[in-house]
C-alpha cells in the first residue's frame, strides 16, 4: 500500500466522521424546527440567529451534566453500551460511494473508504450487530423500563430485519453485484425505484422499524416506558444514544438513496465530467439524503405510535410475504428476459 | 511474514476470549466474549480473503444467533443463588464430555494442519460470492439442497411446537 493511498483514506474517514457528526448534530436542530413548524410553533430561537446555535448549546449541556450510573448497575456493560451504539452507527459509512472519482493533485481519488466486493452485505452485517448497543445498556442498567425497551428494541430489529434484507436481495438480482459501488454505477440510466417500488416500500417501512423512529419507536415510547432503553442514562452517555440514533438515521438515508435512487446519479448527468460531474455528483447525493431524512421527521410528526402486537403482525404476516412475493415475481421476470423458458 | 506475526495475534485473541466465555462466572458477559470470538473468526476469514464467509459469519452468528442467546439470558437473569445445576455430578460430567470432544476435533484437526499449507498454492479468490456460488451450485449442489431442506424441516418443527399450545385451548 502507498503511502498516499493511505493519506487519502485517513483524510476521508476522519472527513465522514466530522461530516456525520455535524450532520447528526444539525438533524436535532432541523427535527425540532420541523416539528414546530407541523405543530404550528416557533421552536428553538434563542441561541444565535433562528436559534442555529441550538445544537452547539445542546451538545455543551450534555457534556456538563451529571454523568451518573445506577448502584445495581452492571458498570463495564453500563459504559460500553453507548460506545457500542455510536461505533456501529458510524461504521455503516465505510462503505457508501459518496460521488463520482474526484481528480487532485493528479490522483484519482475515489469518494467511498472501502470497495468491498460484499457493500451490501457488510451493511447489513452492522445492521444485526447494532441491536447490542440497545440490548447491553438496557440490560445492565438493572430496570424494569430499560429492560422491557431493550426486548422491544431486539425483538423489532430482529423481525424487520429479515423482510428488508428480502428486499434488498431483489436490488442484489437486478445489478448482479453485492458492491454498492456497482449498484449505484449501474443506475446512471434509470434508477432501480422504477423497477422497484414495492421493494423501496418494505425497505423504506423496515429502515423506520431498525431506526426505532416514530412510529416504531415503542423501544422508547415515553407514555409506556418512561424514557425506554436509555432510562437510567444522563449526560454524555445519553448523548450518545441519541447521537447515534440520528446518525444511523443519516447513514439509513444514504443506503436508501444508493439502492433506490441512482444515489449521486441526476438527470443529465452525461453533460459533465471530471470534478463538476463529481461536485455535482455528491451535491445530487446530499439533497437526496436530505430529502429522506425530510420524510423521515415528517413521518414522526404525522403518524401515531404502533401498539406491539400490531408491529409484530406487520412485519412477520405482511411485509416479509410481500416481500418474498415480491422477490419470486423478480426472480421469474428476469429468468423471463434471461430466455431461461 | 507479516501476515503470520497477525495470524499468531488473531489466533491467540481468539483463544483468549474463547477462553474468557468458559471462564467468566456472569453468563451474560459470557455471551459478549463468544460475540467477541466471533468477531476474531470473521478477521481471519477476511485474513484468507473470504469476505463472503466473513460477513455471513458476522450476520449470522455474532449477529442473529448471538444475539438469541443473549435474549434468553437476559430474561433468565441467572445468578449464583438460582443457579440449578451446579452439582459435583454435573461438573464431572460435563468435564468429561467437553474433553472428549476436545479429544475429537484434536484427531480431527491433526491431518488437516498439513493440508493449511497447500491453500497458498490454490486460488486466492476462492471466498468471494462468485466463485462461491459457482461451486454451490455445481458441485455441491445436492448437498446444498439436502441442507435447505434441512433447514425447512427445523423450522416447520419450530412453528409446530409454538403452535400445540394453541390448538389444545381450542
Amino acid at each position: 500500500m502507498d503511502t498516499a493511498l493511505l493519506i487519502e483514506k485517513s483524510i476521508l474517514v476522519l472527513l465522514l466522521f466530522l461530516v456525520s457528526l455535524g450532520a447528526a448534530a444539525y438533524m436535532t436542530y432541523f427535527e425540532r424546527k420541523l416539528a414546530a413548524w407541523i405543530q404550528d410553533r416557533v421552536g428553538p430561537d434563542r441561541a444565535g440567529p433562528f436559534g442555529i446555535l441550538q445544537p452547539i448549546a445542546d451538545g455543551v449541556k450534555m457534556f456538563l451534566k451529571e454523568d451518573f450510573i445506577p448502584a445495581k448497575a452492571d458498570k463495564w456493560l453500563f459504559i460500553i453500551g453507548p460506545g457500542i451504539a455510536m461505533f456501529t452507527a458510524l461504521i455503516t459509512s465505510a462503505v457508501i460511494p459518496w460521488g463520482p472519482k474526484l481528480h487532485l493533485f493528479g490522483r484519482d481519488i475515489t469518494l467511498q473508504v472501502a470497495d468491498i466486493n460484499i457493500g451490501i452485505l457488510y451493511v447489513f452485517g452492522v445492521i444485526s450487530i447494532g441491536v447490542y448497543g440497545i440490548m447491553i445498556g438496557g440490560w445492565a442498567s438493572n430496570n424494569k423500563y430499560s429492560l422491557y425497551g431493550a426486548i422491544r428494541a431486539s425483538s423489532q430489529m430482529i423481525s424487520y430485519e429479515l423482510a428488508m434484507g428480502v428486499s434488498a436481495i431483489t436490488i442484489v438480482l437486478l445489478s448482479g453485484s453485492l458492491s454498492l459501488n456497482d449498484i449505484v454505477a449501474q443506475q446512471s440510466g434509470v434508477w432501480n425505484i422504477v423497477y422497484q417500488p414495492v421493494a423501496f416500500l418494505i425497505f423504506f417501512i423496515c429502515a423506520l422499524a431498525e431506526l426505532n423512529r416514530a412510529p416504531f419507536d415503542l423501544p422508547e415510547c415515553e407514555s409506556e416506558l418512561v424514557g425506554g432503553y436509555h432510562t437510567e442514562y444522563s449526560s454524555m452517555k445519553l448523548g450518545l444514544y441519541l447521537f447515534a440514533e440520528y446518525t444511523s438515521m443519516f447513514v439509513s438515508s444514504a443506503i436508501m438513496s444508493i439502492l433506490f435512487f441512482g444515489g449521486y446519479n441526476f438527470p443529465g448527468m452525461s453533460h459533465f465530467s471530471g470534478n463538476t460531474l463529481a461536485i455535482l455528483g455528491i451535491a445530487a447525493f446530499a439533497i437526496k439524503i436530505f430529502l429522506f431524512i425530510f420524510v423521515i421527521m415528517w413521518i414522526r410528526w404525522t403518524i401515531p405510535r404502533f401498539r406491539f402486537d400490531q408491529l409484530m403482525h406487520l412485519g412477520w404476516k405482511s411485509l416479509l410475504p410481500l416481500s418474498l412475493i415480491n422477490l419470486l415475481v423478480t426472480g421469474l421476470v428476469i429468468a423471463f428476459k434471461n430466455g431461461w423458458f | 511474514m507479516s501476515l503470520q506475526i497477525i495470524s499468531i495475534i488473531l489466533g491467540s485473541l481468539t483463544l483468549a476470549s474463547a477462553l474468557m466465555v468458559v471462564l467468566s462466572k456472569h453468563p451474560v458477559r459470557s455471551v459478549i466474549y463468544l460475540v467477541i470470538t466471533f468477531f476474531f473468526i470473521t478477521a481471519m476469514y477476511i485474513m484468507m480473503n473470504a469476505q463472503f464467509l466473513a460477513i455471513v459469519n458476522m450476520i449470522v452468528y455474532a449477529g442473529a444467533i448471538m444475539v438469541l442467546f443473549l435474549f434468553v439470558l437476559m430474561l433468565l437473569n441467572l445468578n449464583k443463588e438460582v443457579e440449578p445445576m451446579n452439582t459435583r455430578g454435573a461438573q464431572l460430567a460435563a468435564f468429561i464430555a467437553g474433553g472428549s470432544l476436545f479429544l475429537v476435533l484434536i484427531t480431527a484437526l491433526k491431518d488437516t494442519l498439513i493440508l493449511g499449507q497447500t491453500y497458498r498454492q490454490q486460488d486466492n479468490n476462492i471466498g468471494l460470492v462468485k466463485e462461491l456460488g459457482n461451486l454451490l451450485f455445481s458441485k455441491y449442489i445436492v448437498a446444498f439442497e439436502l441442507t435447505s431442506i434441512l433447514f425447512i424441516a427445523a423450522m416447520v418443527g419450530a412453528i409446530l411446537l409454538a403452535k400445540r399450545e394453541k390448538q389444545i385451548i381450542e
